[in-house]
């Protein structure tokens, strides 16, 4: 019927992708993000968090002014005499970094409940879903602050939080996901030839219950990135030593008033850059490997 | 007096992979009072062609030629504000699925008092009443009930009524029925069938009946339009075009009815498959399928009237000697 | 009808045991609990007097038993640093925070379910796809983030609006309400326009969507065919499909909007609960902080039944097959 040779399915996810540029801006953006981040300590013209290259005299400099040794701050310095550039690389990393660990962190621990969940069915996944539900119908940042506040603050305390707040989600999809898979003539036919369940799980249920999921993971993570940032921002979040995005932007926050405002408003550009093109990214994303939207 | 009569319309899909001629060159008319059948399998246009009929043809396919007359009035020459007037009023259509077509959170009522009040200026009640006058007339025992109800809550049977009864509520001269009776069981249809075509008789309305179901047709209609990838191909009376089926794809039709196989003998079929309207080689679209093509077939087939009441787009048609290879 | 109302209520009120057993459970096992119900700065002798006074040295069981009982009668402690009690303090800031959320929720409906109507009727046209990709930002942006640019917009800049507080009140039913008064409505519009933001995107989206796949529906061609107008088809036929959807989602995120409302309270020093929260979690007030919880989680179930119920009303199958169950 068709001429052309059967394609390889993610050279056609590829193909669908590349039909909106708006998403390809956003892909090529991101990636562009994720080279800054990773590479921070290379891209950066000064180490933000070596107290020994900081000069006080050097702070809360306009965008565009110059160091006591010469080092232009193209986005001004903050109240310690920081290169604003320097700090907003080293903060995508850590934003980028803690975000996405709990992201990949919640998909195995939601992805390994919804398979058993689904897979046994029975009490087992009563059990399971009741709890999914409870703990979705919560608003992830309320979850999130009373941990906080009964675990106290730390990067891994941080990265637990988000951990709870996001596992549910994946769980719920991965079982819903695995119900209609499950019920599919091929799982029957493994189970016929008597393949052991780990095997079954995996290497058949899996791949079929992935998509939805690679969608839902990549705007998780821009929302696990803004929750870190919010938090962060409440005073809840990361410690300063190591200062997401969201703290440089709370840092700012006094300063806004007396029109310092590029101590806040960069780090924030930056936030709102990495969250859209991962947005926009994950939504073309959801329209190509939507089933009921094949052309 | 032809009430609908369709001069050479085209109705094209420019979609991102080609053309699909879905209408390519239909005409037809049908008089007060007679119903007309459309048959055809599916993909053959015919329900292009109602749309197209009714204005309802949306993007990426457009009307691209052709006349399309209401009582000697151009359709196609109207607005669009125009045609929204006529349709409901002057022209109606019933649906296949009549779950579908019923909005399932309105009450039947509502669906049927909105109808009436596009198009007439009178009051809710007496709008009602229209409702439940028609509600009668399609065969509905206890309208009042039925009207407070939602779709879900009636049979099939009893919804597809409803559709033709709001088909019927503005008195339209013309009617276009798209396989109003294939989602239903053949005791229902029947029944409908029955129905439809007593009002039709009553009230005078024309009918164009669209079907890939040659029983029904047999049944139901005065005359007989066959469709085959986007063209008529024969035309007739309905009992003449069924006893003496001139074109090979109709006499393929007819065979293929399973009533008419012979008990343990295998069933009759037209090989091959329908052709895809993106890549239609051009001469008679049949010719893939049909025993009796030859290179003569490469042009597409003129219409010509073998006798007065029937047309026909084929160079050889049933009424030759036979050419076929295969014997 | 009655029935599904009980048995909704009744599946509410097991949710809410459960919840307070969680919450009891989780308070008094992650921390010391005599933390949670002494200042900080208590030394070792008043300690170990309020250890037996508040019956902490009893089992678990009993323990929680007290609680309840407690709870029940609207005990939940007192605020250590507001010196009265913690249901008390969170119940006066309570109107606050509830106009806020009603008002944000108000914007949000008022603009995104046209905007997305508008959107999904016509797909293709540039000022769809410009409120599609306006949307995207929409619920891109950090909340926080975007409550600090309008301070420094109409704030810094332009002068406009007041930057924090709630500004005058004027009585309502004995409730303190700023709409009522020009001063109230000035300082009330930037927070509200902040935590509206997010749910607006939302709604335009899930508007869309809906509008979308309606317009694709059989019964929007049949009721072309009848030649209805496109006002009232657009009006009543697929209003009334997609609103179903859309109610549900708007009812359940109106908890997490009083949820949310914890970040623009903080940004714009909004007396609500939600600053009281994080004031509380900074100097370590936990009874607020229980109380607070426990509260919140009281309205979830609540706003959960409601919705519940609206869905019902809402969608005529979903009511009568209920009525046959």
């Amino acid at each position: 019927m068709s001429s052309a040779g059967v394609e390889s399915p993610f050279k056609r996810v590829a193909a669908d992708f590349a039909e909106s540029r708006l998403a390809l801006v956003g892909l090529a953006t991101l990636i562009l993000i994720l080279i800054v981040a990773i590479g921070a300590p290379l891209v950066s013209p000064q180490n933000p968090y070596n107290l020994a290259t900081l000069d006080i005299m050097d702070s809360k400099l306009p965008p565009g002014g110059q160091s006591l040794d010469g080092m232009t701050f193209w986005l001004g310095s903050d109240d310690q005499g920081r290169d604003m550039l320097s700090a907003i690389f080293y903060g995508l990393r850590i934003s980028l970094g803690v975000g996405t660990l709990a992201t990949v962190c919640a998909l195995a621990i939601g992805l390994a409940v919804g398979l058993v969940a689904a897979w046994f069915g029975g009490w087992v996944e009563a059990v399971i879903m009741r709890i999914v539900d409870l703990q979705l119908s919560f608003p992830s940042i309320l979850i999130a602050l009373v941990l906080l506040a009964s675990l106290g603050q730390g990067v891994d305390k941080i990265v637990i939080a988000l951990i709870t707040v996001q596992w549910a989600y994946y769980a719920r999809t991965v079982r819903g996901a695995a119900l209609v898979e499950r019920n599919k003539e091929y799982i029957e036919a493994a189970t016929c030839l008597a393949l052991s369940t780990p095997r079954i799980l995996f290497k058949h249920l899996l791949p079929n219950v992935l998509p939805p999921l690679i969608v839902i993971a990549t705007v998780q993570v821009a929302h696990a990135i803004a929750l870190e940032a919010t938090l962060s921002f409440l005073g809840l979040g990361m410690p300063i030593t190591s200062p997401s995005l969201g703290l440089l932007i709370a840092n700012g926050f006094t300063h806004l008033m007396s029109g310092k405002y590029w101590i806040s408003l960069y780090p924030g550009i930056a936030l709102l850059i990495t969250i859209v093109s991962i947005n926009l990214v994950g939504d073309q994303l959801r329209d190509v490997l939507n089933p009921r939207l094949q052309r | 007096m032809a009430v609908l009569v369709v001069e050479n319309l085209k109705t094209h899909f420019f979609t991102k992979a080609g053309v699909v001629k879905s209408v390519d060159d239909v005409s037809f008319s049908v008089n007060a009072g007679k119903v007309l059948g459309l048959v055809g399998e599916s993909g053959s246009g015919k329900t292009v062609t109602g749309f197209s009929i009714m204005g309802l043809v949306d993007p990426p396919g457009r009307i691209v030629s052709g006349r399309v007359l209401l009582e000697g009035h151009n359709l196609l020459d109207r607005t669009d504000d125009a045609m929204r007037g006529l349709r409901g009023d002057r022209i109606a259509m019933i649906f296949q699925d009549p779950m579908m077509t019923l909005n399932p959170v309105l009450r039947i009522d509502t669906q049927m008092v909105e109808t009436v009040l596009a198009h007439q200026a009178v009051s809710k009640e007496q709008a009602r009443e229209l409702a439940r006058n028609a509600l009668g007339r399609v065969g509905i025992p206890s309208p009042d009930e039925r009207m407070k109800a939602y779709p879900h809550q009636l049979s099939g049977g009893m919804r597809q009524r409803v559709a033709i009864a709001i088909a019927l509520l503005n008195n339209p001269r013309v009617i276009i029925a798209d396989e109003p009776t294939t989602a239903l069981d053949v005791t229902i249809q029947a029944q409908i069938i029955f129905e439809v075509q007593k009002l039709a008789r009553e009230t005078g309305t024309a009918m164009v009946w669209v079907t890939h179901d040659l029983s029904v047709i047999a049944g139901l209609a005065d005359e007989v339009c066959v469709m085959y990838a986007g063209r008529i191909v024969e035309s007739g009376p309905t009992a003449d075009l069924l006893d003496h089926p001139m074109h090979p794809y109709t006499k393929g039709l007819i065979a293929s009815i399973p009533s008419r196989n012979q008990r343990g003998q295998p069933l009759s079929q037209i090989p091959g498959m329908t052709p895809s309207l993106l890549r239609l080689k051009p001469g008679c679209a049949f010719r893939d399928r049909c025993p009796r093509a030859d290179a003569a077939c490469e042009t597409a087939p003129a219409i010509t009237q073998p006798t007065p009441a029937r047309a026909l787009r084929c160079v050889h048609p049933l009424t030759e000697p036979e050419v076929d290879t295969t014997g | 009808m009655l029935v599904f109302i009980i048995r909704r209520m009744l599946q509410s009120l097991i949710a809410l045991l459960v919840m307070s057993v969680l919450i009891f459970v989780g308070v008094f096992a992650i921390g010391n609990p005599i933390d949670i119900l002494i200042n900080p700065q208590a030394d070792q002798a008043e300690i170990a007097r309020a250890t037996a006074a508040l019956g902490l040295d009893k089992p678990m069981w009993v323990q929680y038993w007290e609680f309840l009982q407690h709870a029940l009668a609207g005990d939940l402690g007192r605020s250590f640093s507001h010196n009265i009690p913690a249901v008390q303090l969170i119940f006066e800031r309570m109107p606050a925070t509830v106009e806020l959320a009603l008002c944000a929720m108000l914007m949000a409906i008022v603009l995104g379910i046209p905007l997305g109507l508008v959107a999904g009727m016509k797909p293709d046209t540039w000022y769809s796809k410009a409120i599609m990709a306006g949307s995207i930002f929409g619920f891109s942006l950090p909340t926080f983030w975007v409550g600090l640019m309008l301070i420094m917009v109409f704030s810094v800049y332009l002068g406009w609006l007041p930057s924090t507080g709630r500004g005058h009140t004027t009585v309502l039913f004995g409730v303190p309400v700023s709409f009522l008064n020009w001063d109230g409505i000035m300082h009330l519009m930037m927070p509200a326009l902040n935590l509206a933001l997010f749910k607006l995107s939302l709604l335009i989206r899930l508007t869309r969507a809906g509008t979308r796949e309606a317009m694709l529906q059989d019964y929007v061609k049949f009721a072309r065919a009848k030649g209805l107008s496109m006002r009232r088809i657009v009006g009543v036929h697929v209003l009334k499909n997609i609103l179903i959807p859309i109610v549900t989602v708007i009812g359940l995120e109106f908890g997490s909007l009083i949820a949310f409302a914890i970040v623009t309270e903080t940004i714009f020093a909004w007396p609500g609960m939600g600053k009281l929260l994080i004031d509380s979690i900074n100097v370590l007030d936990r009874p607020v902080i229980v109380a607070y919880v426990l509260i919140i989680v009281c309205l979830f179930v609540v706003i959960n039944l409601l919705v519940d119920l609206l869905y019902s009303m809402l969608d005529p199958r979903v009511r009568l097959a209920e009525a046959k169950a």
